[in-house]
């Protein structure tokens, strides 16, 4: 069976654009975080950066880092997860057929609002007949977009994918998601490891990966393995089990959560750091913020932990050394839904 | 090893029927779908035609025996109960006996919900359920648990091609054993959002659309929504339950020319057309019915056509059911599929309503009566924004 190998990743996130795991120092995330935005003008034409939407925008950015890193010049897929695609521009154009009860409408909004605008805007900018699809599943939209491109490569002969997962805050989206504590309100403290609070520090951002059946001096890791459910019929551990159990997987010298600083979701993290509690643990939305997508940051984590062979100390979650990083699972959930599981090794 | 890709189970419902029989006679009896809309009200109300369906929210679920108060989205009802359909047509019983998956896809998922109560939240608590429904996964999610599916499940979105890509996507895991059958669709329902949105592309029609016609004014928005279910040829046949028909090509591809318009030549389905006879390794000789996308818009009908001309020496023929459903976005390519699977099982083309002339541009002629002839092969064309192509093609053997 062809391998899928991670050769270029680039981001956009709520930290500055130079953040740099092992060197940067990240800022404390808050109940909301914007992603602090690039400068797009040597990649956007500044006419068309104006009216573009922020979810586009970060993708490109993200995407063009990735593929130059990769150093290739031509896709055979282009597969994004979204939850919610470019939900300002959604709530843009509803907000005006609303208020002006359905006239004076412009397309922009409409067109921008389109879940697969992202995927299609990257191949109107790399000119890309490829293979196109976005997934749009919630908690599990990144990895849906993961496992396709598996497929790609594994069956349908593709070589050079590029992956990536996206989300935005809308701002009035953000304040009905306050109401229902889907996220957290200005009061709330934000604890990852005793969190006290309903709701996640929202975050938003853009996180792109160019996989290819082919390894290079710049790959960073294999993906072995990922699956996902839509809910967890059985313990977490049980579940994790078979995933091991299923992939024959001896080891793992790490495990990447997702852990939200969301009192109603801690518990199913708690047994899994339970499971793993002789396994070095790592974290990573108190650098990224929490979305729905934001499980392609912790692809992100696991790849430059891979290559490096080093944890940074900010993404400690717990004090359990590493001797090796050759296997690392990733584990993650939205709003208790929408599970998954990422194998990623060395190669 | 592959297997075959069979189609065992169909549900559909769709402004022209509420059961696959309901929408075959409606085809052959050439009646139409496309009306006024009625179920909620829009300032454009007698400027468009829609292909809607003429039951509430309040009686889908009734049909669908679920409680009155929920949060269910007009996408999630209209998608349940194809869904269920589908099951039972395919003689599943129990769902979870092998490892059977969900692939939904939807363009407006619960914004028929978020554009109702978007500004009442504070006023009416009661409808803060509805928020957590908005999202595209979410009818997915409630799909899957109505249905008792406990195992793969995942939503694409693709606008108009959403479902066709929902089918390859599927076909491609029973195909490499990844799922022993999958159930596989779209579901789109009307909304005030997708009106407006279409409204302002200026490519509604206020008449009842003419795809292919010289003097088409655009599309009617539809709502629908169906799955097939799909099965590794050995199970379906150790079972010993009827094939109806089989997958045998899919192809997707950019067009990479425009976010909401289609190329001149048609190159993006030009292309997912090409990769659907590549991946089936038949000639384009052999299809027998096209279901063109055909959506009656100026620009989709000019590229599709010029696409149809490059990949076939000569045109074979085709139609656009559409003239009968309205575009029903991302369901679009479901209710085809259903209808490319009706075609091979009956030997029997559909017919294009409303064409009276010609486009000038060149000499294809769709189908314009019922008629029935040996059908091996159907092809099915679905093309969405973002320059987004999909074909698949539909075998009665292989």
């Amino acid at each position: 069976m062809k391998s899928c190998f991670i050769n270029g990743i680039g981001s956009v996130t709520i930290q500055d654009p130079s953040y740099d795991l092992y060197t940067s120092e990240a800022q404390d995330v808050s109940y909301v975080n914007y992603a602090q935005q690039p400068s797009y003008k040597e990649l956007i034409a500044p006419g068309m950066s104006r009216r573009m939407a922020k979810g586009i925008k970060m993708s490109i950015y993200a995407a063009n880092q990735a593929i130059q890193e990769a150093q290739i010049s031509d896709l055979d897929a282009i597969l994004v997860g979204t939850s919610m695609g470019c939900i300002e521009d959604s709530e843009k154009f509803l907000q005006s057929v609303i208020e002006n009860d359905e006239e004076y409408l412009t397309p922009t909004a409409f067109i921008q609002s389109t879940h697969n605008t992202v995927a299609g805007q990257l191949a109107l900018h790399w000119k890309s007949n490829a293979y196109n699809f976005t997934f749009v599943n919630g908690g599990s939209s990144f990895e849906s977009a993961l496992f396709d491109a598996m497929m790609q490569i594994r069956f349908h002969g593709a070589k050079k994918i590029l992956l990536g997962g996206v989300d935005e805050i809308g701002s009035y989206t953000y304040s009905l998601f306050q109401k229902i504590h889907k996220v957290k309100n200005a009061e709330d403290l934000v604890d990852f490891f005793q969190p006290q609070s309903a709701g996640v520090p929202c975050g938003e951002g853009a996180n792109f990966f160019v996989l290819s059946d082919d390894k290079s001096e710049k790959t960073y890791a294999e993906v072995k393995s990922v699956s996902f459910i839509n809910k967890l019929y059985k313990p977490a551990h049980l579940w994790i089990e078979d995933f091991l159990v299923e992939n024959n997987i001896a080891c793992v010298d790490a495990v990447i959560l997702g852990v939200n600083a969301d009192v109603n979701q801690h518990a199913f993290y708690e047994e899994c750091c339970n499971y793993f509690r002789h396994t070095p643990q790592l974290y990573y939305q108190h650098i990224a913020g929490s979305y729905d997508s934001v499980s392609a940051f912790g692809l992100k984590v696991a790849a430059e932990i891979i290559k490096k062979q080093q944890i940074p100390a900010q993404c400690m979650y717990n004090q359990v050394k590493a001797n090796r990083l050759e296997s690392v699972l990733l584990i993650h959930q939205s709003d208790l839904i929408d599970y998954s599981l990422t194998w990623v090794t060395s190669c | 090893m592959r297997t075959k890709v069979a189609i065992t189970g169909i549900g559909i419902i769709s402004s022209i029927g509420k059961t696959v029989e309901e929408n075959f006679h409606a085809l052959v009896s050439k009646k139409s779908g496309i009306s006024r809309l009625e179920n909620f009200y829009s300032k454009h109300v007698n400027d468009i035609k829609v292909g809607e369906i003429k039951h509430t929210n309040e009686e889908l679920a009734s049909l669908l025996h679920l409680p009155l108060e929920h949060s269910y989205s007009r996408t999630f009802l209209l998608g349940a109960y194809a869904a269920k359909q589908a099951v039972i047509s395919a003689q599943i019983s129990d769902i979870n006996e092998l490892r059977t998956g969900l692939i939904s896809s939807t363009s407006v998922g619960g914004m028929d919900l978020t554009e109702k109560h978007y500004k009442s939240y504070d006023a009416h608590p009661e409808y803060l359920p509805y928020i957590k429904s908005h999202h595209a996964g979410d009818s997915t999610q409630k799909i899957a648990d109505y249905i008792g599916l406990k195992g793969f499940a995942t939503t694409l979105s693709t606008a108009c091609s959403s479902a066709a890509n929902a089918i390859m996507m599927g076909a491609t895991m029973v195909e490499n054993g990844l799922l022993d059958r999958v159930i596989v669709g779209g579901t789109d329902a009307l909304s005030k959002f997708t009106i407006n949105g279409f409204k302002t592309l200026m490519i509604l029609s206020d008449t009842d659309n003419t795809p292919f016609d010289q003097n088409r004014k655009g599309l009617n928005l539809g709502e629908a929504a169906a799955y097939l279910v799909l099965e590794s040829e050995y199970i379906a046949q150790a079972s010993g339950k009827k094939i109806l028909a089989y997958i045998s090509g899919y192809g997707n591809a950019n067009d990479a020319f425009h976010q909401t318009a289609s190329s001149e030549n048609g190159e993006g389905a030009y292309l997912s057309m090409k990769k659907a006879f590549e991946k089936a390794q038949i000639q384009p000789s052999e299809i027998d019915y096209i279901n063109a996308h055909g959506t009656a818009t100026p620009n989709n009908d000019l590229s599709e056509g010029r696409a149809l001309l490059r990949i076939f020496s000569s045109v074979p023929a085709f139609s656009s059911t559409k003239s009968y459903t309205g575009h029903t976005l991302a369901a679009a390519a479901a209710i085809e599929a259903v209808y490319s699977v009706l075609s091979l099982q009956e030997n029997c083309i559909f017919p294009t309503l409303n064409f009276q002339t010609p486009m000038e541009e060149f000499h294809l002629i769709p189908a314009t009566e019922v008629y029935y002839t040996p059908i091996e092969h159907v092809l099915s064309n679905s093309f969405g924004f973002g320059g987004n192509c999909s074909t698949l093609i539909f075998s009665k053997d292989l």
